[in-house]
């Protein structure tokens, strides 16, 4: 099923939370909506689900105008930050719930209801719970009997509102490749909204990144990780090495110094350069645009991670890199930097 | 949760207050000589009172509660008795008696029916819904608890009183609502009102909306969300506002006495009656009527307990601290 979104526009009071949003999902796909806190996203899954109504704007289901339905009609599984369990109610009776609450008409009796919510425990994995209270579940547990609740009513889409938000940092990776599997299992439409970059990189096969209720960017995770759209998804993904340039002409300057790099189109003005810290080669004192001093290095797993002190500029610049470990540095080594890949953006205060 | 921790450490409170009230007290050279005393004292002493202590504030709880609360209540079911049960149960037959306590449980009845309905919509209004005005109307919700009983019932005289604002009115009409079942019944909800809402917000509150959008997620319509998702998560809650709103609409004297015209047999409920026949020496039926209230008091306060456990049952198994 297919989800489009146009120029939806959410505002509580003073404060917009949606400013002219359009999206379309496609069929069968896994999408990510990732953002910091207060950017919107948690807003638009509620709205696409009926949860929550636009000021103004268009969300269509499958090309039918959804928001002429309640939440209850839309046929859409929504799974809640804080799995919003049937406290009262155990495993069985949680998944079974959107089954036993059909119209009379096309409620199923009550043997295939059985059968039914057995297939999706199995499904989940989590069979042998099913007389247990939502109490007495770990977080894990809760969030996957949450998610077989959704399924149970057979939803043309599946939303979840920070899915793994709740758990420790084991569990949200094994659920994580869990729901991917699951995905490419059932293969509904589904979207999540996440803040951890991590997470949306690795589950989604495509990333909608927001901020202060817009879209800065929409890719697949590749897309959003190589070519950042604006410096906020440049900040935002992955982490960056940020310096405030000025460019002019074609020339890029550090506090007044040219560095040896292509402005590559950006326009003259202030600017930031964007690097990446894995993106900054090193080599001996002299060679490259920068110049800098090794204040401290820390060496875990393939790389070394290395503080250092850019010299000239205004006072003391410290950037963060990442380096390979086919060379070692030394703390108090004066080293010679050169941006591999960079990308520039206008300075927008 | 919260109010088990308080249960957990009463000593530590305690002692608080008994150190702080040393140095109000005692003048500073007398500050030393007690702060040595405390390090000399084993770290055991310094979390318990002393013995001698704990036995006259314990005694000093006790027989208070003995001579205004335990005595009392003897007394009552003495003097109900103390021409023997024959002479008690006839008490209870007589036509006024009677009709007393057909009375009570009918606005009873009537009043807890209408607050449950009442208190449960305010509740629900005020836990799950953002508005402007909210803090007027839970102030208001209170106004009941914060009025003398006697000016709650002499606001129904003004009102529908024979010179009151809608006397006339009522009278052309010939509807009876001072001096009748209707006045005694609006007065007692008026009074009870608080109960059912009260004990309902803080719960509702806690639980949030999400079970509710869940349920409505799944396709669930509001009434169906209501009957299988919200009433069940706030039954223990309902029960003990209802116990509360009862005993209280049974018991009212203050505000019943100012509507009810105080027609024998026919506008007296049982509190009314006890003082009615108090009054004329009939101390025999006067306590026998009281000591059924004072039964209802007691089967309350049992319920109460066995509700406040099932309250806190309902919301300690949750042992995720990140799930609130």
């Amino acid at each position: 099923m297919t989800i489009e979104v146009k120029n939806i526009v959410k505002k509580f009071g003073a404060f917009t939370a949606l400013d002219n949003v359009d999206l379309k999902v496609g069929k069968g796909e896994l999408l990510a909506l990732l953002g910091p806190s207060g950017s919107g996203k948690t807003t638009l899954l509620r709205i696409i689900a009926g949860l929550d109504w636009p000021d103004a704007g268009e969300v269509r289901i499958d090309g039918e105008d959804a928001l002429g339905h309640g939440a209850s009609e839309r046929h859409v599984g929504f799974v809640f930050q804080h799995y919003a369990l049937f406290r009262h109610m155990t495993v069985f009776e949680n998944v079974a719930f959107g089954l036993r609450v059909q119209p009379r008409a096309i409620r199923k009796d009550e043997a295939t209801i059985r059968a039914r919510v057995k297939e999706l425990l199995d499904l989940v994995q989590l069979d042998w719970l099913a007389n247990r209270y939502p109490s007495q579940l770990s977080g894990g547990q809760r969030q996957r009997i949450a998610l077989a609740r959704a399924l149970a009513i057979e939803p043309r889409i599946l939303l979840l509102d920070e899915p793994f938000g709740a758990l420790d940092a084991k569990v949200r990776k094994e659920l994580r490749q869990w729901l991917r599997s699951l995905h490419s299992e059932i293969h509904v439409t589904s979207i999540f909204v996440t803040h951890d970059q991590e997470e949306a990189l690795e589950v989604a096969n495509r990333v909608v990144v927001m901020d202060k209720g817009r879209i800065e960017q929409i890719g697949t995770p590749g897309d959003v990780y190589d070519n950042p759209a604006t410096a906020f998804v440049h900040g935002f993904i992955g982490e960056s090495i940020v310096l405030p340039v000025e460019v002019t002409g074609g020339s890029v300057r550090l506090g007044g110094r040219p560095l040896n790099i292509a402005a590559g189109g950006a326009a003259s003005g202030a600017s930031k350069l964007f690097v990446r810290r894995h993106d900054m080669q090193i080599g001996p004192a002299g060679t490259g645009s920068l110049e800098g001093a090794v204040r401290h290095v820390r060496s875990f797993g393939p790389i070394q991670r290395a503080e250092i002190a850019l010299s000239g500029g205004e006072g003391k610049t410290v950037i963060e890199i990442d380096a390979p470990r086919d060379r070692e540095l030394q703390a108090g080594e004066i080293i010679g930097l050169q941006p591999r890949r960079y990308r520039i953006f206008a300075a927008q205060d | 949760m919260s109010t088990q921790s308080s249960f957990v450490t009463p000593a530590t409170p305690l002692r608080a207050y008994a150190s702080t009230a040393d140095l109000a007290i005692s003048p500073p050279s007398h500050r030393e000589a007690s702060d040595r005393a405390r390090v000399v004292a084993s770290p055991k002493d310094l979390r318990t009172e002393p013995a001698p202590v704990r036995f006259v504030i314990i005694a000093l709880a006790v027989s208070f509660l003995t001579v205004f609360v335990v005595l009392p209540l003897v007394v009552v079911f003495a003097s109900a008795f103390s021409k023997g049960i024959s002479a008690y149960f006839a008490a209870l037959a007589e036509p006024e008696a009677l009709s007393a306590i057909r009375l009570t449980l009918l606005v009873a009845a009537i009043s807890v029916t209408l607050n449950l309905v009442f208190g449960v919509v305010a509740a629900w209004a005020i836990a799950k819904f953002e508005f402007r005005g909210k803090t007027f109307l839970i102030t208001l919700i209170d106004l009941p608890f914060s009025v003398s009983p006697v000016i709650s019932g002499l606001v129904f005289v003004l009102l529908f009183g024979a010179q009151g604002y809608w006397g006339t009115w009522l009278q052309a009409n010939n509807i009876h609502i001072l001096f009748a079942v209707p006045g005694i019944a609006l007065a007692t909800i008026f009074v009870t009102f608080p109960f059912v809402a009260r004990s309902l917000i803080p719960l509702m509150q806690e639980q949030g909306t999400q079970e509710e959008e869940a349920a409505i997620s799944l396709g669930a319509s509001g009434l169906q969300t209501f009957f299988r998702v919200t009433l069940p998560n706030i039954k223990w809650g309902l029960l003990y506002g209802v116990l509360l709103c009862n005993a209280r609409a049974m018991g009212e004297f203050g505000a019943v006495s100012v509507v009810s015209g105080h027609i024998r047999g026919e506008t007296n409920t049982m509190p009314l009656l006890v003082e009615i026949l108090y009054n004329e020496y009939q101390f025999v039926a006067s306590f026998a009527i009281a000591s059924l209230l004072a039964m209802l008091a007691l089967i309350t306060l049992v319920v109460k307990t066995v509700l406040e456990q099932r309250l806190d049952e309902g919301q300690t198994p949750r042992d995720d601290p990140s799930d609130h």
